[in-house]
């Protein structure tokens, strides 16, 4: 055989096997995130995650979330709106992923309000008011606590329990479980553990759609 | 070599000296060390560090190098991989010492974004991405000076 056709022959088959491999190994992570999807503590939902929907529900929706990112803002209607229209099919998870200024103390008040059992009037106030103490320019996290007062929160017991280590490793976890899953921007989703590859409202509504066929099969 | 029997092979033989294979595994770990590590960073997902990036500079040319060298049978590429392959060596050695926590982690160079002394990978509990990366180099400078020493065509 001559030097020319060797040398050929070996470049396909390495970018073959690398192709291959590839493949395999998506596959392997694939089926590996779909099992962990399924668990009740995983990297996807811990015990302590807030979930709005049934519990019931085999189509899990998981959203790693920051409440002073604007797109998270914009979502949380379109994601609210998808789990009522598929009610007791679809349940949200939703996990703590800080990223931007400011948001640090917005999520220890959240995980606060969660342990009051208000995390959905705690956060919708929150994100209404997200211009005032998120801005990116001049995020003043400082104006929280006065934003959250009149939510019904104990606002006394929630700061006591926003500095608690329990809340902190809380939303520790969370931000592990983000690195882990290679979650860097927010809002993340996964359904059934599958990631949302292609951002966009369209492309979430479609990835749900094929799990609630997968899951319901008529 | 009687003059009569040179005329049954041609000056430059097509098919392979122990010269041009040296340099085919030379070239064939090189590819594997670059598609390795596209392997880790594409696939996987795993985030290479400062020092990872320096040995990249150095490992990715050596594949068109090497290659256009067998190609074309010109013995010249070999000097041309060879400082690629003596700096891509120091980086990995530096990145191993830095790994196995021979040289303290003040030292590291790696102050903002990823560290270079966190160990993301560990296949079989025991082989680590620099140690791939200076075991890859070791070999292909040895290979290559393997190469220097032999004549093109036998």
């Amino acid at each position: 055989m001559n030097r020319q056709r060797i040398l050929l022959i070996s470049a396909m088959a390495m970018i073959l096997l690398f192709g291959l491999g590839s493949y395999l190994y998506d596959r392997m992570e694939d089926e590996r995130l779909g099992r962990l999807a399924r668990q009740s503590d995983s990297v996807f939902n811990r015990p302590h995650s807030p979930t709005y929907g049934s519990a019931q529900a085999n189509v899990r929706i998981v959203e790693f979330f920051d409440p002073a990112c604007e797109t998270c803002r914009a979502f949380y209607p379109l994601v609210k709106d998808i789990v009522d229209r598929h009610s007791g099919k679809v349940q949200l998870i939703v996990r703590y992923t800080p990223f931007h200024a400011g948001a640090d103390t917005a999520v220890k008040v959240l995980e606060a309000a969660r342990l009051q059992g208000l995390f959905w009037p705690v956060n919708r106030t929150l994100l209404n008011a997200q211009q005032t103490w998120g801005a990116d320019h001049n995020p003043r996290p400082d104006l929280i606590w006065s934003i959250v007062d009149g939510t019904g929160l104990n606002l006394k017991k929630a700061r006591e329990d926003a500095s608690s280590p329990q809340v902190l490793a809380n939303i520790e976890q969370d931000m592990a479980d983000a690195k882990a899953l290679n979650v860097t921007r927010t809002p993340g989703f996964f359904v059934n553990g599958k990631p949302l590859k292609d951002f966009g409202e369209e492309q979430l509504k479609a990835l749900v759609n094929r799990e609630l066929k997968a899951a319901y099969p008529q | 070599m009687p003059i009569g029997l040179s005329d049954t092979t041609p000056p430059r033989a097509n098919t392979p000296s122990p010269k041009w294979s040296i340099l085919l595994l030379s070239w064939l770990v090189a590819f594997a060390a670059t598609l390795g590590s596209l392997f880790f960073s594409e696939i996987m997902k795993l985030e290479p560090c400062v020092l990872c990036w320096y040995q990249r500079i150095a490992m990715f040319p050596l594949v068109p190098i090497l290659a256009i060298g067998l190609y074309t049978q010109d013995s010249g590429g070999i000097k041309y991989a060879m400082p690629l392959a003596g700096g891509g060596w120091l980086a990995a050695f530096y990145h191993w010492l830095l790994y196995s926590g021979y040289i303290p982690k003040g030292l590291q160079p790696c102050g903002k974004g990823l560290s270079c002394a966190e160990v993301s990978l560990e296949l079989g509990g025991l082989v680590t991405i620099p140690m791939l990366s200076l075991a890859s180099f070791t070999i292909i400078m040895v290979l290559l000076l393997l190469a220097t020493r032999k004549g093109w065509s036998q």
